[in-house]
Parts: C-alpha cells; structure tokens; sequence
C-alpha cells in the first residue's frame, strides 16, 4: 500500500512515541514573528533552558509593523517595544532576524518562500495559523500556540496527533477572471469552516497540477479557514523551479540531489487516504464573503442566502452575520457600496498577486472617496514590483504604495477600518472585528475583485468591470 | 516540574451561545501587543462585552449572576481562526478552568490543554438543556468528571468526551509536554542527524 506525503514526512520526522500516544515530532523549521514569540523566549529564561538550534529558527516582524512611517522608535511604544524585545531575543539566542534593515523583512509566510527556506519534505512550525502556507512545496507545516513555540525553541519537536489526509481534487480549467483564491474559498463554502477538523488536506488534481507556486500557497494559506491545519500541495517541477537559486535553498552543486529526495516524498499514486473529494473547476466562479466566517460566501451574481436557503445548522450564525454586515437576505451581493480596498495579506501579497491586478488597473482610477491601500507582502515583493514600475501603475491609480507587513488584515499596525466601514479585502478572515474596528465589516475575496471593487466602489465583478471574457 | 493532576473540576457555568466563535473575538488582536501574557484576562471576549466608550454591553459574562463562573458552555467550533494563545490565556486568566462546547477548533483546543484546561466536547441539545439549567440555578456548581467523561449539575448528568491522550496527559498532571519532550534530546538529535536539511554543525 502507497503512503502519502504527509505519511512519509510524518515517519522521517518521528522522534518517538510518547507515553500518552502522542508522537514528538522533529520540526526541521521554525519561523518565528514579534506577536506570539515574546513570552516562549520569557518561558525559556524561566526554565533556564537553551535555544537548542538556533540556525533552525528564522525571525521576521510583520504584524505590528507600521507599512507608512516606518521610522525608529515606532510611534506606537507598545509596537516599539515588541520589535525590540524580537531583536534582543534573536540576538541573545543567535537566530537570524529578517529586520526592517535587511531589505529581507515581510510577512513571515512570503519570506520563508521568497529565502528558499521552505522547502519539500519538511517540517515547518511557526506560531502564526497561516502556516499552512509553507504545505504548498510539500511541506507539512503546523500553526501553533506560543507554549509550543517553546517547544520548538527548547527541543526542536512537539507533541503531535496524526491527522487523517482528506485529498481534495480540483480538475479543470478556471475560467477567465477566476484565481486560486475562489478555488479556496469555494472549497471552506463546500466543506465548511470546520470540516477540515482533524484532517490534513491534500490538494491535487489537473488545477493544481497547472499553478504556479504562488498559487499554490494562496491556497494552502486558507486551509485553516477550512478547519484543517495542514494543507499540501506534491511537490513537482513548478516547485522545484521556484526554489532554484533563492538564497537558503541547497547550492547548485547539490540540487540535484535535493531534487531527486524532494521527489521521493511525494504521495505514492496507490497512497490511501482517509476521504476524497472532488472539484470541477469550471463550476468555479469570483467568489465573495458575506458574513463573519469565510465559509458565508457566493458567487459574485449569487445573492445573499436566506436563512431558509441554509443548513438549520447554519441559520443562527447566518443571522449574526446579517446584522453585523448590515446586509439584507436575498438581495445581491454585488452593488453593496465599499469605503476601502485592501491589497495585501500572507493569502494575497506576492508579486504574481500584484502584476495580474497592475495589467489590468493600468489606466484606471479608484473610485472618489474609497481608501485604497496595496502592501505588498514583503521588502523582496516590493522592490521587485518597484523595479517593474508596479508601483507606480498603483500609485496613479490613485491607491496608496505601503511598506510590508501584515497590516489590514488584523489591524495590529496603525491600518485599521474606522467604524462601521466596508472593506473589499484580500486577505483570509472576515471575522467580526478583524480589520481593526469591533463594527468593521470585511468582504473577502481575489486581489482583482478588490481591484474592481476600488475603481467602481461597490462589490463588483471583475470580468465585466476589466472586460475579462 | 510539577503540575497538578487534573481530574475532577467544580464550578459555576456560563453560556456564551453562537457556533464558529473565532479567537479574534475571544481576544481582539490589538490587545495582543504585550510581552507577557500577564493582564490579558480583563480583555476575554471584549468587543462582545464592552461598546467602544468601554460601557457594558449586555453580555452573559458581564451578567452579575453569573458573575465568578468558571465553566464555560459554547457552541460548535469554539476558538477557531487565529492560532494565539492570548485566546485560551486570556479566558484561563479571566477565570475559566473548563470549556464545554459541541467541537472545538484544532490549534485552540491544543493549547488550552497545554494550560491545563480541559476542552470537553458535548452533544448541542446537552449544551443547550445545561446551559437552561445553569440559568434556573446559576449558583449551582457544576462537577466535571475527567476520567468518567460526565458534566453533572445536581442530580442531572451528560456526557462530556475528550480524547483519550488529553485525558490521560490531564490526569497524570503531564499537560504541559515540555518535561516529556525535554527527556531524550539525544533521540531527538539522531532522528535530526538523518535529515540532510537540517543542518547540525
């Protein structure tokens, strides 16, 4: 019987089983941010224990970053002091810190790719959900609380429980004006935001097959909206291309080798699997949020469903979502007027996400009275799209060119919705209050559909808005 | 390190009704600007219990009888989102020794066992007939019984399930993994020793 890559990551990494049947599970990588890793470096001072290796943890700073005034001191003192604790912990544990000076710092799960340290066959953990960004080279990459951010630091393992491996299949082609992004946001509305629960999730199929890399991890970044906290994609020779000549991944002389092993960890085509399921792309239309959980989405020409059109399961959320979106059941989602666009975010800031909605907003204006905002996902994201006059296509159009970071998404930094403000995002979570403002009300959806959603101010479709056909 | 074993909880309850409540709400993100977890247990749920002049809004846990609860009763897919730990720190902090709710997001219930605090998994209709008893008499205790997998509250008993690793790392007081993890490095080091990336000079 085959195994698949998650089995056989799973056994290469297994330290031993513990007592209570859990597995302490070696994590090769560890990536490390500002926000959840103060108090692990605070609970390793008070055990008196050591990093025990440090070359295996990299550091960034994202979430607290300010993407406008990006001077020391920080205004913010808290922000402040949350950088320099990073630095002081990294330097006094001799961890690599990607730093705001380093040309390198960004969001931790578009630097890891962007160095080449996230590589197939891996194990990756980092205390941030949207780890499962890093599945996308067919690596088995775990969020995870601060405690086991300890963990890592101290032993460089966790206490694990095997998932399942649910194989999701999606074949065919994605019409015109249609991106990864409504492929993962189609995939939680089918599944559900919690039926990913207890599973690893496999993404294959001819769709798959033909992404490219960054595609790839749009899609894996969303896995945990889904409830599942691994997603993967096998690694091939779209991977493999992408890591070629990035600054961690293994020298020229030795790729071949890393090739050949990468390869091997791919899923047996007889590897059996715990559930599968199966997706026609071209069933895939521009995917919009309407509620609270990224779950409550439709098509672009949908309307809103009625609490009758759903689940019983789902109705007492639906009306939650209802009042909170202040949005009217039944109607169309389309036309619902847009204070702010949002173009950024781990899910949606890489340089491919820029230059497809840059071809298109050339020539175009924002919308009078939306807030546009593009950050691009890192220092390395930026400078290229700089280079490329990306940037200035942005900037003409009327958005405003931020530095790197996390920003609106969680509205950690100074970016944050004011009131009850609407904002057509790129990001991954519409929950209430996420973007910054308790009454803040966040619309998901591709980095083109925020495109179109600035230049018309209203929820549009992109198609007809750029005349994609 | 010594930690307590875990195996019977008693405490007042209170019901936060709503399915998918996710970590953002259980401790908004601009509270997470700290380097310790200290002070995080005023802020549990705040934008739900506080409007932004910082006045009360009507909330079960600003709800003066069930004021001092340390048994939360929740819905389906309690804590999902966000991996912070802030979430389950911030309710430990506030209080709570024990969540009952009818499923629990991965990360989130993985940590709150980390802290010690039991994530029980119950049938709806039983949340929603506790939680009715809870309001009859909110100064009723409620006894958890780990090893028997049973929430009772006077003389009424439900089914209460963790699985069976949570259970027993509870019970054994071994629910911080950190001592087992910390007991063979050197096995550690070997399995790393095999793996070409992980780079050990």
């Amino acid at each position: 019987m085959g195994k698949t890559l998650f089995d056989k990551v799973w056994e290469a990494h297994t330290v031993r089983q513990l007592p209570n049947g859990m597995t302490q599970l070696l994590i090769g990588t560890h990536l490390i941010h500002e926000v959840t890793s103060p108090q692990a470096f605070g609970m390793l001072r008070d055990l008196k224990l050591p990093v025990l290796y440090p070359q295996r943890t990299f550091a960034t700073v994202d979430h607290i970053v300010p993407t406008d005034e990006r001077e020391e001191p920080f205004s913010d003192s808290l922000a402040d002091a949350m950088i320099k604790e990073l630095r002081r912990n990294c330097d006094e544990a001799g961890i690599k810190f990607f730093d705001m000076a380093s040309g390198k710092q960004g969001i931790v799960h578009i630097v890891g790719p962007e160095q080449g340290i996230t590589q197939p066959g891996t194990t990756i953990a980092c205390g941030d959900s949207h780890t499962s960004t890093h599945g996308a080279f067919g690596a088995i990459a775990f969020g995870i609380g601060t405690s086991q951010v300890r963990d890592v630091l101290a032993t460089q393992t966790m206490a694990l429980q095997k998932p399942k491996v649910r194989r999701i299949e999606v074949n065919g082609n994605l019409a015109p004006g249609v991106y990864a992004k409504d492929v993962i946001l189609h995939i939680i509305r089918k599944l559900g935001v919690n039926g990913g629960l207890g599973y690893a999730y496999e993404y294959a199929g001819s769709t798959f097959d033909r992404f490219t890399q960054e595609e790839r991890m749009t899609v894996c970044n969303m896995s945990i909206e889904g409830g599942a906290r691994v997603g993967y994609v096998n690694p091939d020779q779209t991977t493999f291309d992408y890591l070629r000549g990035r600054p961690y991944a293994p020298s020229q002389a030795d790729y071949d080798s890393a090739v050949t092993r990468w390869k091997s960890f791919a899923s047996d085509p007889d590897a059996k699997y715990d559930d599968i399921v199966k997706y026609d792309a071209s069933d895939i239309g521009p995917t919009v949020t309407w509620g609270i959980n990224p779950g409550q989405a439709v098509f672009i020409d949908e309307t809103i469903p009625t609490p009758e059109e759903l689940p019983e399961k789902d109705r007492s959320t639906a009306e939650e979502a209802y009042a909170h979106m202040k949005l009217t059941p039944g109607q169309p989602i389309k036309g619902t007027k847009v204070d702010v666009a949002f173009l950024g975010s781990c899910t949606n800031a890489r340089i491919s996400d820029l230059q497809e909605v840059a071809r298109y907003l050339q020539g175009k204006k924002i919308k009078a009275g939306v807030k546009g905002i593009v950050v691009p996902g890192s220092q390395g994201v930026a400078a290229v799209a700089e280079a490329m006059g990306l940037a200035d296509i942005f900037r003409d159009a009327g958005f405003e060119w931020r530095g790197a970071g996390c920003s609106m998404c969680l509205g950690m930094n100074p970016d944050k919705l004011v009131g009850d403000q609407l904002c057509a995002s790129s990001s991954n979570r519409n929950f209430k209050g996420r973007q910054g403002s308790p009454t803040g009300r966040t619309v998901l959806m591709s980095p083109l559909m925020v495109a179109a959603a600035a230049v018309t101010g209203e929820i549009s479709d992109a198609r007809e808005v750029f005349g994609l056909s | 390190m010594s930690l307590a074993k875990i195996s019977q909880i008693a405490g007042r309850g209170v019901y936060v009704p709503g399915d998918d409540v996710d970590t953002d709400r259980v401790i908004p993100a601009r509270y997470m600007k700290c380097i310790t977890f200290d002070g995080l247990g005023e802020y549990a749920f705040y934008d739900e219990r506080f409007d932004a002049g910082g006045r009360q809004k009507p909330h079960p846990i600003n709800d003066p009888r069930y004021a001092g609860a340390t048994i939360l009763l929740a819905g389906r897919n309690f804590g999902c989102g966000s991996s912070r730990e802030h979430a389950p720190q911030a309710l430990y902090r506030h209080g709570f020794r024990a969540i009952l709710a009818e499923s629990f997001a991965e990360i989130f219930f993985g940590n709150s066992i980390t802290l010690g605090m039991p994530c029980l998994v119950m049938d709806g209709r039983d949340i929603r007939a506790l939680a009715a008893l809870i309001e009859e008499a909110p100064q009723t205790e409620l006894n958890i019984d780990i090893p028997g997998s049973r929430v009772s509250l006077a003389d009424v008993g439900f089914p209460a399930e963790l699985p069976d690793h949570a259970k027993e790392v509870l019970i054994d007081g071994k629910w911080d993994a950190i001592a087992d993890l910390l007991e063979d490095l050197d096995a550690v080091k070997s399995t790393a020793a095999k793996l070409p990336y992980i780079q050990t000079a």
